[in-house]
């Protein structure tokens, strides 16, 4: 969370602590909560999409060359796309 | 005209944009009648018919947050029900204008009047303001919204009126004209809205690195509403003659014995502070009318010379160091070495009615008590048994 910039003072707080600069969610980058991340294996993957669809973050991208992968700036490890692929084209590996 | 009614009319001509509320006795003549006036076409206004108290107060915020403004109404077990949002809607620093019908929290089930609901639900953060009379529900209700809503101030703000002892009592009251509550009160423009013109996010998450701050900033932000309240209730007086105070003194001139009231039992205590006076007994009587922010200075001040404090609870703090507001002032008078003793009664449970009698025998019993008597941190008043 070294990107995130804190108000110094309680007097700096926003009235209601409301957040007036759109879309500043991805200003946070989820991705170092990560203990595991998303590997495909491009022999396996049939391009069916599902694994997009499902990721919670929405950070699974399609490459240009039909293939997916995670956006490790978000991707905070979850697995659910290992866990809905269906011909087994994703493995969760340990971080580190 | 029945208080509540006045209630529902004082807000009619505030012209809320959005009313969401449920029925719950003692109150629900309050939202209903304004449901006529909004049918009779006499208020151009949303009124949402919610499934529950929880919903009331999540619509009026949504609807705060959309730039509206927003009044709702409820009661106890209602309140509670609300409880989850109650102190959203102050961190939000959301202008909900909120009349409280105060009714005693169940168990057992019971729907009539004391302080229990609104005590629960002291520390969410939001201005309370105790009516004591018809006049000064409508007065409030009409001042609320100019507080709530003044840039400096931006809570909500709920006004309580005593259930069945108020809401359902008939009075002679003064409306103001539409016209003059429109020069008091301008148009509502919000500090920031849900406009996608400006998107903003409101009511999101905290870590650990901001909460602290934020919470300070919130409580700075209802310690220094003081001002714009004491500012209103100036213009008040200007523009309609009638005066409000924090705590309103009653022939407190040379009161040895002083009583305080919270709500419709300073009329009752009006009366027997009369008699005691014809019988030249120093007592005098304060009538508190602001207990959020807590009104520190003008308590200090209010009991200066004053060698015997009774305080009046209508609620009940279980296991706690004395009723609500006995405790809360106890706690701000202690570092005052010239404070009054301070004796605290709880009566009036569950509608159990509270006489002039009463009063005389309270204010008696304690003027006259023997000083080597031991002193309970509270005492239970007209309980069979006690």
């Amino acid at each position: 969370m070294a990107n995130k910039r804190w108000p110094e003072n309680w007097q700096d707080v926003t009235p209601g602590c409301i957040v007036s600069e759109p879309g500043s969610a991805s200003q946070y980058h989820t991705g170092d909560w990560r203990a595991q991340r998303p590997i495909w294996d491009n022999t396996k993957c049939i391009k069916c999409g599902v694994c997009y669809i499902f990721c919670p973050e929405g950070c699974i991208i399609e490459k240009e060359d039909g293939f997916f992968e995670a956006d490790l700036d978000y991707c905070k490890g979850c697995g659910i796309c290992a866990h809905e692929c269906w011909p087994l084209a994703i493995k969760m590996v340990e971080e580190g | 005209m029945e208080i509540a009614l006045a209630a529902a009319e004082a807000a009619a001509l505030c012209r809320p944009d959005v009313i969401a509320a449920y029925p719950i006795t003692p109150n629900t003549h309050i939202p209903e009648h304004l449901s006529d006036i909004v049918a009779e076409g006499r208020l151009d206004a949303e009124f949402i018919c919610v499934e529950s108290e929880h919903s009331a107060l999540s619509a009026c915020m949504g609807a705060s947050g959309a730039g509206a403004r927003v009044f709702t109404a409820t009661s106890s077990q209602g309140l509670l029900y609300m409880a989850e949002i109650m102190a959203i809607a102050s961190s939000m620093r959301l202008p909900v204008v909120m009349a409280l019908g105060n009714r005693a929290l169940s168990g057992p089930l019971n729907i009539w009047n004391d302080h229990s609901d609104i005590m629960s639900q002291r520390d969410t953060g939001w201005i309370s303001l105790f009516a004591s009379h018809g006049q000064e529900v409508i007065d409030m209700v009409i001042q609320s919204f100019r507080i709530a809503e003044d840039r400096d101030v931006m809570l909500p703000i709920n006004i309580n009126l005593d259930g069945f002892q108020l809401t359902h009592v008939v009075e002679v009251m003064d409306f103001p004209l539409q016209e003059e509550v429109d020069a008091f009160l301008p148009v509502y423009k919000p500090y920031a809205s849900l406009h996608p013109d400006h998107p903003c996010s409101m009511g999101t998450l905290g870590l650990p690195e901001i909460f602290a701050e934020a919470t300070r900033a919130r409580e700075a932000a209802v310690v220094n509403s003081r001002k714009t309240i004491l500012k209103v209730w100036d213009e008040w007086e200007k523009r309609f003659g009638r005066r409000y105070e924090p705590i309103e003194s009653y022939k407190m001139k040379g009161a040895e014995v002083a009583v305080l009231t919270m709500g419709s039992m300073g009329e009752t205590a009006e009366v027997a502070i009369d008699a005691l006076r014809e019988k030249g007994v120093p007592v005098g009587l304060l009538k508190l009318k602001l207990w959020r922010p807590f009104p520190y200075e003008d308590l200090q001040k209010a009991v200066k010379g004053v060698k015997s404090l009774i305080v009046m609870d209508r609620a009940v703090s279980f296991g706690g160091p004395g009723g609500p507001v006995a405790s809360e002032i106890r706690s701000a008078l202690y570092d005052d070495p010239n404070r009054p003793d301070l004796t605290n009664y709880i009566f009036g449970l569950g509608g159990r009615d509270v006489t002039v009698e009463d009063f005389i025998t309270m204010i008696d019993k304690v003027r006259l008590a023997d000083k080597k008597r031991p002193k309970e941190h509270y005492e239970f008043y007209g309980v069979r048994g006690e």
